[in-house]
């Protein structure tokens, strides 16, 4: 009787590697003019991937990031996942104490709450109002016209005379009291995700955490819902800003907090409506409520679903929740690309034991059946 | 602390992959965990360089266990060569210098595996880290973590038992063929893994510590050496595990090897006829050579 080879496992994973990196690098086949694509490029070019990768992979490495998205060949959730485990190998050495985002070096800034805004609205880079028409002649671009783009951007651009920081929205609505005033909350410690698993419940601060290196389609869709009607945030985004922010550390030897260098993040500030008379930070007083989301990169769409989330996580949290979006457990254990990738990969490997349960059960159970009809 | 660098690839990466704390805190959930047999003990699992659900629970317990002197056995649906098993093996070797690696049961001393126990008696010399998708038996009927927490607490399993009540009512049957719940020394309801029911009776009285490490949903639990395992079951309808049996009621045996006292892989060949063979690829090995 025959049987069946068990060995090659080995092999097979080789050659897969093998035929994969075939793919990455087969345009040298057929263009003479080929190069590898360069990290540089991908750090500039394809920016927004970067951005994507940096946040989900939940580490401000946008070098590494452009590395893991072209080793990656450009899978999202494959970069952001390398990313992610290569962090596991670095211990904590310091944290920061919370950083003011006012004082972002801001590139980009706006608000829908209102006309006109203390320090201006300002549009900055958004594909916002742009027509959605393809640029043909980007299909064939010289490197002469691309270098002169920058150039002569630079050239015309008027000078611009910018404060070092811009005022907050909130907090003009907070001294008008239309806002609960910031909470003694600020001066607890924020809970570390990287160190601590979620039991629930959790913290705010805990569900921010996860929300900042969520997988954005994720979170994403799971905001929408809220928004459609599985939920009722209507939310006004009081405030969006995109820029530098400056990252405080302790200094090592005086422990005198020290600018370590400058983190690209987007911050998304939602004011919702008020509910009635619920016991709040201000003693019963129907005010309006805060949505918070803020990740590393230029993540727009991003922040503004984790700033729904927040509230509606907020409301589930105090009233129970309604729907899905409002449930912290149902939000925060399906939103991580890592865990919920990892688990719809894992379907592909072998499961013959499990299936041979499975047939066993099924088989037994048709046999009784036969035998009762 | 003493971190060995290990240069791969021009990255320096610490023995065992993590960082020592991780490490450290990995063990501290291991030493709960065997204090409290079946509790799952939650801890902050780390991102590891293979897929969430390949088994990156389990290789955090081996990294967290693992010593210079190890001799390790990694496997996958009972085979030492399969595609997941070589990878995790690889793996390891890598980022553990000085560990010997070995497909034989006998000798090795730390086995991390996948959906099988195996079939030859494990000692007080080995512990088994067990790869787990689900951790929680109670997911079945109840999707709420907190809530499961609380029922946990209060061995209140009375709606598990109703599901395996209502399969005999609507089945004729218990159908659960694997993950199959498990009680431990008296309290805490375990899912044991997807080991198929076959395995569930070598969790009881084990000579050897049985780790189970959920990286995903960021559980340890343990069955400590000499404890109770009992897989829930009513006193007129008692547990059973898979049955080998064909047409005419005799066991089948391995195609390979004969025996006939080992969980079997079904195959299917081109012609359409079934071939029965060892799940367990070292067990099938001994059996053949001692013919």
């Amino acid at each position: 009787m025959s049987y069946v080879a068990i060995k090659g496992g080995g092999r097979a994973i080789a050659a897969a590697a093998a035929v994969t990196e075939y793919l990455r690098t087969e345009e040298g086949l057929v263009g003479t003019a080929a190069e590898p694509l360069e990290i540089n490029a991908i750090l500039h070019q394809l920016r927004h991937l970067v951005d994507r990768v940096i946040s989900e992979g939940g580490v401000y490495h946008p070098q590494f990031a452009a590395l893991a998205i072209k080793q990656s060949l450009g899978d999202t959730l494959e970069a952001a996942f390398a990313l992610r485990a290569w962090r596991s190998t670095r211990p904590r050495l310091s944290a920061t104490p919370p950083l003011d985002t006012s004082r972002m070096r801001l590139i980009r800034r706006i608000s829908s709450a209102f006309k006109e805004i203390p320090g201006g609205q300002m549009l900055g880079p958004t594909p916002d109002y742009a027509l959605r028409l393809l640029r043909l002649e980007l299909l064939d671009e010289s490197p002469e016209a691309f270098r002169a783009v920058a150039r002569d951007w630079l050239e015309n651009c008027p000078e611009a005379r910018l404060p070092d920081s811009f005022p907050k929205v909130l907090d003009a609505l907070r001294a008008e009291g239309l806002l609960p005033p910031v909470s003694a909350a600020r001066s607890q410690t924020a809970f570390d995700i990287t160190r601590e698993p979620l039991v629930f419940p959790v913290p705010r601060s805990a569900a921010l955490a996860t929300m900042a290196r969520a997988e954005t389609g994720s979170l994403l869709a799971i905001a929408y819902s809220n928004m459609r009607g599985y939920g009722d945030v209507h939310p006004t985004v009081a405030e969006l800003r995109v820029g530098y922010l400056p990252v405080l550390l302790p200094h090592p030897v005086t422990g005198e907090l020290t600018e370590a260098g400058e983190v690209l993040m987007t911050e998304c500030e939602v004011v919702a409506m008020y509910e009635a008379d619920k016991a709040n930070d201000s003693g019963g007083k129907p005010m309006f409520t805060v949505g918070y989301g803020a990740c590393f990169g230029h993540n727009e769409v991003k922040a503004i679903s984790m700033a729904i989330l927040d509230r509606a996580l907020q409301k589930g949290m105090k009233d129970g929740a309604a729907n899905p979006s409002e449930d912290p457990e149902f939000v925060l254990l399906h939103v991580d690309g890592v865990d919920s990738m990892g688990f719809a990969s894992h379907y592909k490997m072998p499961h013959y034991v499990t299936f041979q349960s499975d047939l066993d059960r099924l088989r037994t159970t048709q046999s009784k059946n036969r035998e009762i009809a | 602390m003493n971190a060995t660098p290990l240069t791969q690839g021009g990255n320096a990466y610490n023995f065992g992959f993590l960082d020592e704390y991780a490490k450290k805190e990995v063990r501290r959930a291991v030493l709960k965990a065997i204090a409290i047999p079946g509790y799952q003990v939650p801890y902050a699992s780390r991102e590891m360089p293979m897929g969430r659900g390949f088994g990156t629970g389990g290789l955090q317990l081996t990294l967290a266990l693992i010593g210079p002197d190890e001799v390790m056995k990694v496997i996958d649906q009972g085979s030492d060569d399969s595609v997941n098993a070589v990878n995790l093996r690889q793996f390891i070797e890598m980022t553990c210098p000085g560990v010997s690696t070995t497909t034989k049961t006998t000798g090795c001393t730390l086995i991390q595996s996948r959906h099988r126990i195996p079939e030859l008696p494990l000692t007080a010399q080995q512990i088994i880290v067990l790869q787990v998708p689900y951790p929680d038996p109670l997911v079945v009927v109840e999707p709420s973590e907190d809530k499961r927490k609380t029922m946990h607490g209060e061995a209140d399993y009375s709606r598990l038992l109703v599901k395996l009540y209502e399969d005999i009512v609507k089945f004729d049957e218990i159908t659960i063929s694997h993950r199959y719940p498990t009680r431990i020394n008296g309290h805490y309801v375990i899912d044991p893994s997807p080991i198929p029911r076959w395995d569930v009776p070598k969790l009881d009285d084990s000579a050897a510590l049985i780790l189970f490490g959920a990286g995903r949903e960021k559980k340890i639990y343990a069955v400590p050496p000499h404890t109770r395992a009992e897989p829930l079951a009513f006193s007129d309808v008692p547990f059973r595990v898979e049955d080998f049996r064909d047409g005419a009621g005799q066991r089948r045996a391995c195609a390979r090897c004969g025996s006939v006292d080992s969980f079997l892989d079904e195959f299917v060949a081109d012609s359409g006829s079934k071939t029965y063979q060892c799940s367990d690829s070292d067990w099938c090995d001994g059996v053949e050579a001692s013919a």
